[in-house]
């Protein structure tokens, strides 16, 4: 029987069949997200190299690899901080070539960092709302003169930036500076400034590090509960295997900027190669 | 960036209150000054000083908005004032046949903002590109190349309508007409408009622009690609918009103080406008605490007179006024000061405002330091 998470999209936009992480309940809708033989090189260096998937539009998936296995550049050049030397990739049929940084934005992924960028002299609800400035409506003048429409989407941005800390149980810190929020927080709080963009990808870079036991196992809960509120495509690296395998339907795995194996957590955890990239090889008898 | 980053960063709350005391400090200055006034408490010279010093003011504002809010090191913000003055001096000598001096002297500023802010767009198009001391080098001569362009500029007046040449010799006048420009001389003939009171109305307009735009998406934008430019592209902010938007405001309020500075008097040269105006009005910044508003209006105010008060110093005056640059500095980056300072304003407040202080833990305190 062919495992469901390994089956390919009914109408792909283009056909790559045996690529695909889609689950079950994404497999007659079009993918969200298809990567096409993505790679970089930096210099002589080759950081990522054909890596291909195809991602269903609510589906949770994750990357994982050892470290300096080239996630993170992943990342990079799915949000345009690095343009790709070689291949491109779909979001929601369109091709992102020559798209850059706010491009890629505006057109629906939003991303964290794994060192976090917050605003931190900012307060809570002033970082969430910098995520919602494309969604607050009014022009320059009303920003100058203050005009009634200023007011009115201002106290519409102020309600849907604390329906949104709602989510994280943050709405009591939204007015204390980012910059002093325990790091989980601030983790958490930069996936809602990401939430806040309207993205249909959200691409979380470690959501769960510095974070301790029973607060990953709430985050597992939330990453789940954002996939079914907003039915959203997220994407994560993680080096916690308990979060890794508990949540995602799919995973890839990279080693030295190539995939080495994909399909669902338990496939992965028997996949000798996966193995070998992570404890290294038994030494042959 | 560089410097600046370490210095910067306030966010929008904390403007939102700072904005209470900036009002605060001009309406309560403008009434102390009229009272004084006319009291007779004020001398000759020190009259003279009130509509330059609401001019300073409304430019340490504005260049605040580039340097603290948009954390752009700009060195050339003399270049917008003397743009302002000098078209705000080209317009008011059109409409002279008005009746009211308010009307002229409005007219006046609103053009003189207009065409400094068209010199902000033409300028800022391929500075804002650049970053941090490059941006800051490229500004510089900016403002010199503004001062050397109006130093060849002459522009007459007669019933056919204004002429403009870059010589002398270009110009050919009926008997009735008269220079506005000549060149290196600069304006001249000029009809005195700018009152205090007016000074004092430009630097509320100044203040409700520059602190409307911090309190609204626009500066939360701008503040954010301030303070991490990477995390703001990645939300979908272009920072090239944003930075655009707060050096072509601060250009439009440097001409409209342009203009009110230049309507003040009977000529007005564009070596007036040198590079020596821009760091005058960089220091003013610097040392109001770059991103504090309310610093910024005190510290134009002080320094101001500071230089008239210190005549009887006469050869040893500008050695005088650089000590107590230094001491001032000294004393407001001073900890124990900043504490004393900052509890000393959160009585204030809470006299004011009746609700209760919030007090934060006593290490926050010691962090935050003075506002």
């Amino acid at each position: 029987m062919i495992p469901p998470l390994l089956m390919t999209a009914a109408a792909p936009l283009k056909d790559y069949k045996g690529h695909s992480l889609l689950p079950e309940r994404d497999a007659e809708q079009r993918p969200v997200l298809e990567i096409q033989g993505l790679g970089i090189d930096f210099g002589g260096l080759t950081a990522v190299n054909d890596f291909t998937i195809t991602l269903g539009p609510t589906e949770i998936s994750g990357l994982i690899g050892p470290n300096g296995a080239g996630k993170t550049t992943v990342f990079n050049l799915l949000t345009k901080v690095y343009q790709p030397t070689r291949g491109t990739f779909f979001l929601d049929g369109k091709d992102t070539a020559g798209m850059n940084t706010v491009q890629i934005n505006q057109a629906g992924i939003a991303r964290t960092f794994q060192n976090i960028r917050l605003f931190d002299k900012m307060t809570v609800e002033e970082n969430v709302k910098i995520g919602l400035h494309r969604d607050i409506h009014y022009g320059l003048g009303g920003a100058l003169f203050h005009t009634p429409s200023y007011y009115k989407a201002e106290k519409r941005a102020h309600d849907r930036a604390l329906e949104l800390l709602d989510i994280f149980d943050m709405a009591d810190f939204a007015s204390a500076p980012a910059g002093s929020l325990p790091y989980g927080a601030q983790r958490r709080l930069e996936i809602l400034r990401a939430l806040a963009t309207g993205p249909k990808v959200l691409l979380l870079d470690e959501p769960a590090a510095g974070m301790n036991p029973s607060e990953t196992s709430d985050l597992m809960d939330t990453i789940r509960k954002i996939r079914d509120t907003f039915k959203i495509c997220i994407l994560l690296i993680e080096h916690d295997m308990n979060l890794v395998m508990g949540i995602c339907e799919g995973i890839a795995v990279l080693n030295f900027g190539q995939i080495i194996a994909k399909g669902t957590p338990e496939e992965i955890q028997s996949n000798p190669q996966v193995i070998e990239a992570y404890l290294g090889r038994k030494k042959e008898a | 960036m560089s410097i600046l980053t370490k210095f910067t960063g306030k966010n929008t709350n904390q403007y939102r209150r700072s904005a209470f005391w900036s009002y605060g400090v001009v309406i309560a200055g403008f009434i102390l000054v009229s009272a004084m006034n006319s009291a007779g408490m004020i001398s000759n010279s020190l009259q003279g000083q009130l509509v330059p010093i609401c001019a300073y003011i409304a430019m340490a504002v504005s260049l605040n908005l580039v340097v603290g809010i948009s954390g752009e090191l700009s060195l050339g913000h003399a270049g917008f004032m003397s743009v302002g003055a000098f078209t705000g001096v080209i317009a008011a000598t059109l409409f002279q046949s008005l009746p009211f001096l308010w009307v002229k002297l409005l007219i006046a500023i609103v053009v003189g903002g207009l065409f400094a802010g068209l010199a902000g767009v033409i300028i800022g198009v391929p500075v804002l590109r650049l970053r941090g001391d490059y941006l800051a080098i490229v500004t510089l001569a900016f403002g010199e190349i503004i001062r050397n362009v109006l130093n060849v500029i002459y522009v007459g007046l007669d019933e056919k309508g204004l002429q403009v040449a870059t010589s002398m010799e270009g110009i050919h006048l009926s008997e009735n007409g008269s220079m506005i420009l000549n060149g290196p001389m600069g304006a001249t003939g000029i009809t005195k408009l700018s009152t205090f009171f007016a000074g004092f109305l430009l630097v509320l307009f100044t203040l409700f622009v520059v602190l409307n735009l911090v309190n609204s998406k626009h500066g939360r934008a701008i503040m954010a690609m301030r303070d991490n430019r990477i995390a703001a592209e990645s939300v979908g902010l272009s920072a090239t918009n944003f930075k655009m938007t707060a050096f072509v405001t601060g250009a439009i309020l440097a001409g409209m103080s342009g203009a009110l500075f230049a309507l003040n008097y009977s000529t007005v040269a564009p070596v007036k406008f040198n590079f020596n105006t821009s760091i005058l009005v960089l220091v003013f910044v610097v040392l109001g605490g770059i991103g504090n508003i309310t610093g910024s209006i005190i510290s134009a105010a002080v320094l101001t007179i500071l230089p008239e008060a210190l005549r009887q110093f006469s050869d040893y005056r500008m050695l005088t006024y650089a000590i107590v640059l230094i001491l001032v500095m000294l004393a407001t980056n001073n900890p124990q000061m900043k504490m004393f300072l900052s509890g000393l304003s959160k009585q204030v407040k809470a006299v004011f405002s009746k609700t209760k202080v919030y007090h934060r833990p006593q290490r926050a305190e010691e962090k935050g330091g003075a506002e």
